[in-house]
């Protein structure tokens, strides 16, 4: 690791703040960032600490309407009683990210931040048509992500929250990298009162992806039984050692049969 | 005393700091003044070295220290060595490539050593190695042997013409040839034995003082031989003699042969040393270790297997090409022919076995002995082969094996080894019991009707450890003698330290030598220390692999415990005014057989060492030392059964059940043979299943840390069941035929040919991982 | 350079580190604890694994800064004086370990799996929650034992177990 100043903010205007510094960034669960920094990949000359403002903490649910703050670790995603009540399938995601030593520092903020292509949390904004809320406006997830490790944030904005209605239905499935354990494929699949959106991770080759023939056919019935048969080019799917792209689509839709199977379970 | 000696399940001594964060591994060493290394390593499989410019890094702050090839050279610190000489068929020598510590011309892999930084940080070491300036003219790189070999490849070393090191044969080529022309059925199978890395969870580390007022040299290292390391670092590679170097090898954090070899690094570490005046100390980070440790396995080869009418095996002809990587390292050479060929008659009889092995160099790391090392590219071969030929002739492979069974001991192979002793049968019958092997078709139409492919497949190996009668393997071009030496020191008041040549890294040493003592003393465990991996304070030994601890090091033990019973019981004769012939050892003292005439064992002990009143002309004092050579290899043998359910839709297999019947002579301590087997099923699994290093064209290695090498997790196996059935080692004092690398070597045909049962051989070669299984599974149905 | 104080095995440690330390050097290097161990640079191992405030971590992808005022439990303060720790006891009676480099990570994993589950664990689930950590000697298979073991002990009474 690159010689590096640590701060710890107390508050989003004072984080903000420090984040004019030429080369800074934002830490917070600091699961991709910490190893990046290891690997003297990245090497931010000063590294801000979200994790101790109050505000970005905590998950709220309200009805159907769920808040989730940017600094909310998985561990905390995925034992959260209100939400599982409403929204299990986005306890089950957080449960499976990384292992559990992960879960207890990774946050639902950083994650979808970093927008890495094999992230699990950017699958389920983009099915659940989350707002992504920051220090500066509230982004509809559909623009958020912009590609790959790439998102609509600009210099120094600070996801503060993630914001969606719990759907009637909804599941996660996905097929973690052998080696890495990253999702290699991994599928978000919503039904809501405006229909079905299932959005992909791990697969496309520009990050994650709302998969619309397998949408139009679960929109005719959602059930695992209206994807037999149907299939997803190859074309667009990422290639790597550990799956080609028509490996991968295959994948995409065996985890979004998988994926409704668990919405119906 | 009964429950602390040979044959129980002894809870492990070394336990107690492994559990509490005591232990002391090589990086947990600090000494005064200690600095940090960095190593400058080259970001290209094959290039020439025109310039190296140091002045930037040494300006760096925390800086003491950028030292480089060409002044190691010039200091006379020698080239790495390969220690074991393979002849051609043609008679002329291995060609063995230089190997510099530091590159000083060229670079030959990715990750080759060209200067080391010294720094007062490991940090800072780091940002100095960044930068020195090397400058690289790039050549094309080969990575596969079969490319290596092909006219017009890239040549790595100029000894080497056509990168070829050796062309070797072993066996009879006509007579397998006539068995081949005559058989009734040839099968004839490809067999790819994939790379691994073998990934000792403690990446590779050394820490190298120089004492400027004794001119002696110390150096802290995770080596599973120090002794060996020593008398390379002395002899070949000229840092010190032996008398002013010691080695100490404390708690290694696993090994699996990659800690048996010398490296660049410690060699250097102990020469930075001197040169910088300040102890140096460097730590592999793992991506390090992936790029430099030595790699194991890496075998091409083309294997045909004769059958007559009646289904008896009747030749065998291989031909194996073995990518040996960028430099020959220290005994990569045996692997591949005497750790290999020789075991090609596996558990069977066939009279007549060729192989040809061709070795070569690729700009890849060197490659050497891994968990079984030749004896898993064997096993794999011959077990794939067996069972593609059951497949083929629509027998069962249970049959076709036990038809053509070694009965009858001793049995001498056409490939130099005489098996002393085996019951290649009652392991099978083992297997397939705990197996249910008979329930089996019921398990899998049950798996069919969930939409499940299920397999069921078996190997039984054989291997050759206890490594190695020293004329026996000098006469095969051994550099080096393979006994093991013990020396049993009883102190004044009874207690007892064993110097042992041995190493542990794992295998529990601790425990199970002093099992041996105090069983075969009476005396209780906690009163045996074991000492070992320092070359201050052991007498020279040969250290561990190749499963040699048990049948030679406590062998050598055995030894030496019978000289000191010997001079124990003239001291008790005469203390007891006895015959000596009637003095027996038992339950901690010495008595004369038949009477109630006794003396403690402590009082033995405190008479040899008091020295008032000794048998005439006796020398005081009760230690006596042993170096014992073996008189032949051991033969572990076994049956694997490995059962899977693969999900057709992805790929993914699922182990349901793996069950191990093995044969290891005697046992000392169930519990720690048991937990030998877990680990290396676990390591055959992986290379079955999961693991394979990958070079790309341009020599990069892809599979570089655990985001794409794939480690077996918890979750990627089941619980193993594992049995023994043992027929005793006739050729060692203790019965013991050695059980460390037979998971490792049994373990992945059986996980192989249970895939293939499930969906089909169409080629699929190791690792198996769910992309390569969901195509095969493809091409099947399109066929 | 930042100035951390923490408390480490119930003990206040304040200390000046570079603001790159990572947790894991500032317990081995600045506290001498080196039962923590290194095993890889992408935080996949778990050799690393100690506990940040009652949760395990891994002790490499955090920095010491980050620990500031924060509680942290390594396997040197796990065991009750000379009383081993369940967990501890359970590694060793089921042979859960062979070289020892995992093993620190492997226990601090187990202890803070157990008290994630007190409803009890199954083979299945330790397996599962095994995932940020790896060992190359035991195959896992004494490993898991040793976890079941342990927490069958812990639920009926730690004075059993140990």
């Amino acid at each position: 690791m690159y010689a590096t100043n640590y701060h710890r903010p107390k508050s989003l205007a004072e984080a903000a703040e420090l984040a004019r510094s030429a080369d800074a960034k934002y830490l917070s669960g600091g699961m991709t960032l910490i190893p990046a920094m290891k690997t003297r990949l990245a090497a931010p000359s000063d590294v801000i600490d979200l994790t101790h403002i109050a505000e970005l903490k905590g998950v709220t649910v309200s009805g159907r309407s769920v808040t989730i703050g940017a600094a909310t670790t998985h561990f905390d995603v995925a034992n959260n009683a209100e939400l599982k009540r409403v929204c299990p399938a986005i306890c089950h995601l957080a449960a499976h990210i990384g292992d559990p030593h992960v879960r207890h520092r990774g946050t639902i903020g950083g994650s979808i931040s970093n927008n890495d292509p094999a992230a699990d949390y950017p699958s389920a904004m983009l099915a659940l048509d989350a707002i992504i809320v920051t220090d500066r406006r509230e982004i509809a997830a559909q623009d958020f992500f912009t590609g790959l490790f790439e998102t609509a944030l600009e210099d120094g904005e600070i996801v503060k929250a993630v914001r969606f209605d719990a759907p009637e239905k909804a599941g996660y499935a996905k097929f973690p990298n052998p080696a890495s354990r990253y999702a290699m494929t991994g599928v978000f699949v919503a039904r809501g009162g405006d229909g079905v959106k299932v959005a992909v991770t791990g697969a496309g080759d520009n990050g994650v992806f709302r998969a619309t023939d397998i949408e139009a056919a679960l929109a005719r019935g959602f059930d695992p039984a209206a994807l037999q048969g149907v299939t997803i080019p190859a074309d667009g799917m990422m290639s790597d050692l550990h799956a080609s792209s028509e490996y991968r689509a295959n994948l995409v839709v065996v985890m979004a049969k998988r994926a409704v199977a668990a919405a119906l379970a | 005393m009964g429950m602390e000696g040979i044959g129980a399940r002894v809870a492990r001594k070394e336990d107690k700091r492994f559990i509490t964060g005591a232990g002391r591994y090589t990086d947990d060493m600090v000494v005064p003044g200690m600095k940090h290394a960095a190593f400058v390593r080259s970001p290209h499989a094959h290039a020439d070295i025109t310039g190296i410019d140091v002045a930037a890094a040494r300006r760096m702050p925390g800086v003491i220290g950028v030292l480089t090839g060409r002044e190691l050279k010039t200091d006379g610190i020698g080239n790495l060595i390969c220690g074991w000489m393979i002849h051609s068929k043609d008679g002329t020598p291995m060609k063995m490539g230089a190997w510099s510590p530091l590159a000083v011309d060229r670079v030959r892999y990715v990750g080759d050593a060209v200067a080391i930084v010294v720094a007062d940080t490991k940090a800072q070491a780091r940002d100095a190695a960044e930068a020195v300036e090397v400058s690289y003219a790039e050549r094309p790189a080969v990575t596969q042997a079969l490319d290596a070999l092909k006219p017009g490849a890239p040549q790595l070393h100029p000894e080497a013409e056509g990168n070829l090191i050796f062309d070797w044969e072993i066996g009879d080529s006509k007579a397998a040839d006539a068995a081949i022309a005559k058989a009734a059925h040839v099968t004839k199978v490809h067999i790819v034995n994939n790379r691994l890395v073998p990934n000792a969870m403690e990446p590779r580390a050394a820490l190298g003082v120089y004492d400027k007022a004794e001119d002696h040299y110390t150096c802290w290292t995770t080596s599973q031989n120090p002794h060996v390391a020593r008398l390379v670092m002395s002899a070949f590679y000229n840092v010190a003699p032996e008398n002013k170097l010691r080695v100490i090898a404390p708690d290694v954090g696993g090994g699996f042969g990659s800690k048996i070899y010398i490296y660049p690094e410690e060699i250097v570490c102990l020469w930075a040393s001197k040169k910088t005046g300040v102890p140096v100390k460097w730590v592999a980070d793992r991506t390090e270790s992936f790029l430099t440790d030595a790699h194991g396995r890496d075998h091409v080869s083309e294997v045909q297997m004769a059958f007559d009418a009646d289904n008896r095996m009747i030749g065998l002809k291989v031909d194996t090409v073995a990518n040996l990587g960028a430099y020959m390292s220290l005994f990569s050479s045996c692997v591949p022919t005497y750790l290999y060929a020789t075991l090609l008659s596996g558990q069977y009889a066939i009279p007549a076995i060729h192989c040809n092995v061709r070795t070569v160099y690729t700009n890849t790391a060197p490659v050497d002995a891994y968990r079984g090392a030749g004896r898993p590219e064997a096993t794999y071969l011959l077990e794939r082969t067996v069972e593609t030929a059951a497949r083929e002739l629509g027998v069962s492979p249970a049959d076709l094996r036990r038809k053509n069974f070694v009965t009858q001991f001793p049995y001498q192979t056409p490939v130099i080894m005489n098996y002393d002793a085996g019951d290649y049968a009652a392991s099978l019958d083992a297997a397939m019991k705990a197996a249910d092997y008979a329930g089996f078709p019921a398990r899998k139409a049950a798996a069919k009707a969930k939409g499940k492919l299920r397999g069921i497949g078996m190997s039984c190996y054989i291997e050759a450890c206890g490594i190695a009668p020293s004329a026996a393997v000098g006469s095969l071009g051994a550099g080096v003698g393979l006994w093991e030496s013990a020396e049993v020191r009883v102190n004044a008041v009874g207690t007892i330290e064993v110097l042992t040549g041995s190493h542990s890294h794992g295998q529990g040493h601790e425990t199970t030598f002093a099992q041996l003592v105090a069983g075969r003393l009476g005396v209780p465990i906690d009163s045996v220390s074991i000492i070992h991996g320092d070359t201050d304070k052991v007498q020279m030994g040969m250290g561990t692999y190749g499963s040699r601890s048990g049948a030679v090091g406590m062998s050598a033990i055995a030894k030496a415990l019978d000289k000191v019973e010997a001079k124990a019981r003239k001291i008790a004769a005469h203390l007891m005014e006895a015959d000596e012939a009637d003095v027996v050892v038992e339950n901690g003292a010495l008595k004369v057989a038949g009477t109630d005439k006794s003396v403690p064992w402590f009082q033995v002990a405190l008479a040899a060492y008091t020295a008032h009143n000794l048998p005439a002309g006796m020398e005081p004092g009760l230690k006596e030392t042993s170096f014992y050579d073996p008189s032949n290899f051991t033969f572990p043998a076994g049956c694997y059964i490995c059962e899977v359910e693969i999900d057709p839709d992805t790929g993914l297999t699922h182990i349901l059940q793996f069950v191990a019947a093995d044969d290891f002579g005697n046992i000392i301590n169930p519990m720690i043979v048991e937990g030998q087997v877990h680990g290396g099923i676990a390591q055959g699994v992986g290379q079955a299943l999961l693991e394979g290093a990958i070079y790309n064209e341009d020599g990069q290695l892809l599979t570089a840390s655990y985001m794409d090498y794939t480690m077996p997790r918890a979750d990627d196996l089941p619980s193993f069941v594992v049995s023994t059935s043992n027929t005793p080692c006739p050729g060692n004092p203790l019965g013991i035929k050695g059980c460390g690398e037979a998971g490792a070597i049994g373990s992945p045909p059986a996980v192989m040919n249970a895939i293939t049962d499930a969906i089909g051989d169409n080629g699929l070669t190791m690792p198996a991982t769910p992309q390569k299984v969901w195509a095969a599974i493809r091409s099947a149905a399109k066929h | 350079m930042s100035d951390i104080s923490l408390v480490v095995n119930g003990r206040n440690v304040s200390a000046s580190v570079e603001d790159r330390t990572l947790l894991v050097n500032f317990l081995r290097e600045h506290l001498g604890l080196t039962g923590t161990h290194v095993g890889c640079d992408t935080s996949q191992c778990g050799a690393c694994v100690v506990h940040v405030d009652g949760r395990s971590v891994k002790s490499c992808t955090m920095l010491a800064a980050q620990a500031d005022g924060a509680a942290v439990l390594t396997i040197e303060g796990l065991a009750d004086g000379a009383t081993l720790h369940p967990v501890q006891a359970a590694f060793r009676e089921h042979h859960g370990l062979q070289c020892g480099f995992c093993t620190p990570g492997m226990i601090m994993a187990a202890t803070d799996m157990i008290r994630r589950h007190p409803e009890g664990l199954d083979e299945k689930t330790v397996r599962a929650e095994l995932e940020g950590n790896i060992c190359r000697c035991t195959g896992y298979h004494n490993i898991v034992k040793a976890i079941l073991a342990a927490a069958q002990a812990m639920a009926g009474g730690a004075a059993k177990a140990a």
